[in-house]
C-alpha cells in the first residue's frame, strides 16, 4: 500500500456526515467485531478493520466494497463500544457517501419507485383491504402523493 | 388510556395476525388504539442510501402523530427505531428541524419536539404496567414455554431506546411471558440478530444468521419462538423451511408473537388471534385453548 493513494480527506468527510461524527474517536479495541453477528458469519467482515481503512484515507477501497452493506443494523457494536463511536451509524454515513458516489445497490431505485407508487413498501389495494374487512380490521390508505413530493420523483405510469 | 397505533408497510399486509392480537391485548387491557392510516413507510429502507430523506420522511409521520399529543405506537421494531431516532434527532438538532420543516411545509405539516415513540409491546409494558397486565389476565399459560425474541430496533441503540432493558442482558420479554404463566425459554442464541436487515444484500448470509437461533431452539422443547417484529417473522417464520433446506436440516420450529401469547392468557380463543394465519403453529397450544 502506498501513502500516495491513501485521502487523508475521507476521515474528515466521513466525520462530517450524520452518524460519522464518532469514527475518529477509535482505539482499535475490536470489541465491535467480536460483537457483532454478521462477522461471525462472513470472511472478511470486521468492523474495526472498515474503521482502519477510513482512517487511513483508503477512501475507493471502503466505498467500493461489497462489504459495507452487509450490516443488519442490529446496533450491537455500539453497545459494547467503549469510545462511543457508535459504528452501525459511522457506516450509514459511509454508505450513504457511498450510494452519492455512484456506488449504491441497486434496490435503492425499486424501494423508491415503490415509495412514489404506494407510499409503502408492500401495496395497499382493494385485495389486501378486502382482506383486512373479513378480518375485521380497517381499512388501510395509501399516500404517494406525500412521497412523491418528498423524494421529488413523478408518479410512476400516471397512477391515479 | 390512548395511544396511535403505527401500521407501517409490512404489517397490514402479510403479518395480520400479529395486528388482530395486538389491537384485541390492547383493547382487553384498558388501551384504546387510534388508527394512523395514511401513514405508510416510515423511512427505514431509505436509511442506508440517503439519511436526508429517510429523516423526512420519518418526520412526515411523526409530525401526523404530534397534532393529536398521543405517544405513537408502532407493531414494528424497524419502524420503532427509525422513528424514535428520527423524533430523537430533530428533538436535539434544530438545524435538522428547520431543514426538514421545509419539506414538509409543501405537504401542510410540521414536525413539533416531543412526539413520544414506543413499541406497542414497551407502552404495554411501561405505561399500563406488568401488575395492571397481570390483573387482567384470566388463564394460565402454565406448562407451554416460550423462547423470547427481543431483536435489535426494539431496544438499542440504548441512547435513543434505553430506560426499559439492558439490551445486552434483556428480561422485559421474559417478564411479559412469564406474567402468563408460561415459563421463558432462556437459551444460548437468546440475542442473536434474525438477518432480516440484510436479507435483500445477502439472502444466504441472512439465512446463516436465522438459522443459528433456529438450529439452537429445534434441539429443545420449547412451544414457540415469541416474537414482536414482522422482519424477524419473515426470517423465522417466512424464510424457515428454506433455511433448514439450506443447512441441510430439519426445523420445526413454531413462531408465534408475544402479543398472541397474552391474548390467550386475556381469554381470547386462538381463531381471535389470527392463529390460522401462523404457518409454523404450536399445534398443542392452540389446540388446548380452543
Amino acid at each position: 500500500m502506498l501513502l500516495n493513494d491513501c485521502d487523508p480527506g475521507f476521515k474528515h468527510q466521513v466525520a462530517a456526515e450524520p452518524g460519522g461524527q464518532g469514527i475518529k474517536a477509535c482505539f482499535a479495541c475490536a470489541a465491535c467485531t467480536a460483537r457483532c453477528p454478521v462477522a461471525g458469519h462472513v470472511e472478511g467482515y470486521d468492523p474495526r478493520r472498515l474503521i482502519r481503512l477510513v482512517l487511513l484515507g483508503r477512501r475507493e477501497e471502503v466505498l467500493a466494497s461489497p462489504l459495507i452493506w452487509l450490516c443488519s443494523t442490529c446496533y450491537s457494536c455500539q453497545e459494547v463500544c467503549p469510545q462511543q463511536v457508535s459504528f452501525t451509524e459511522v457506516l450509514t454515513a459511509i454508505k450513504n457517501i457511498a450510494a452519492r458516489a455512484g456506488y449504491g445497490p441497486p434496490a435503492t431505485e425499486a424501494v423508491i419507485d415503490q415509495l412514489a407508487a404506494h407510499g409503502r413498501l408492500l401495496e395497499v389495494g382493494e385485495f389486501e383491504n378486502q382482506r383486512r374487512t373479513d378480518l375485521g380490521l380497517p381499512e388501510v390508505a395509501e399516500a404517494p402523493a406525500h412521497f412523491q413530493k418528498v423524494l421529488g420523483v413523478e408518479p410512476a405510469g400516471g397512477k391515479s | 388510556m390512548e395511544a396511535l397505533l403505527y401500521l407501517g408497510c409490512t404489517v397490514p399486509v402479510r403479518n395480520l395476525n400479529y395486528e388482530l392480537s395486538a389491537r384485541k391485548v390492547a383493547a382487553a387491557l384498558g388501551v384504546k388504539l387510534r388508527d394512523l392510516t395514511e401513514a405508510g413507510c416510515c423511512g427505514f429502507p431509505l436509511k442506508a442510501t440517503d439519511q436526508a430523506a429517510a429523516l423526512v420522511i420519518a418526520a412526515r409521520a411523526l409530525a401526523q402523530a404530534g397534532e393529536g399529543g398521543l405517544t405513537l405506537t408502532p407493531l414494528c421494531s424497524a419502524c420503532t427505531g427509525t422513528l424514535a431516532e428520527a423524533a430523537h434527532h430533530l428533538d436535539h438538532d434544530a438545524a435538522a428541524r428547520r431543514r426538514v420543516n421545509r419539506e414538509l411545509a409543501p405537504l401542510g405539516l410540521a414536525y413539533r419536539p416531543g412526539v413520544r415513540v414506543k413499541h406497542l409491546v414497551r407502552f404495554l409494558l411501561e405505561d399500563v404496567g406488568e401488575a395492571a397486565i397481570k390483573k387482567k389476565l384470566t388463564r394460565s399459560l402454565e406448562g407451554f414455554s416460550f423462547a423470547p425474541h427481543y431483536g435489535c430496533h426494539y431496544l438499542k441503540p440504548s441512547q435513543v431506546l434505553g430506560g426499559l432493558d439492558d439490551p445486552e442482558d434483556p428480561t422485559s420479554l421474559a417478564r411479559l411471558i412469564e406474567l402468563t404463566g408460561a415459563e421463558a425459554v432462556a437459551y444460548d442464541s437468546m440475542k442473536e440478530c434474525c438477518g432480516g436487515g440484510v436479507l435483500g444484500a445477502d439472502e444466504r448470509l441472512a439465512g446463516r444468521m436465522a438459522g443459528t437461533k433456529l438450529v439452537d431452539l429445534a434441539a429443545r422443547e420449547v412451544t414457540a419462538l415469541a416474537l414482536l417484529c414482522p422482519f424477524c417473522n419473515v426470517m423465522y417464520e417466512g424464510q424457515q423451511k428454506t433455511i433448514a433446506k439450506k443447512l441441510a436440516t430439519e426445523l420445526k420450529v413454531p413462531v408465534v408473537y408475544v402479543t398472541q401469547v397474552l391474548g390467550l392468557a386475556l381469554g381470547f380463543k386462538p381463531k381471535e388471534l389470527g392463529f390460522k394465519l401462523n404457518r409454523i403453529k404450536p399445534k398443542d397450544l392452540v389446540k388446548a385453548f380452543k
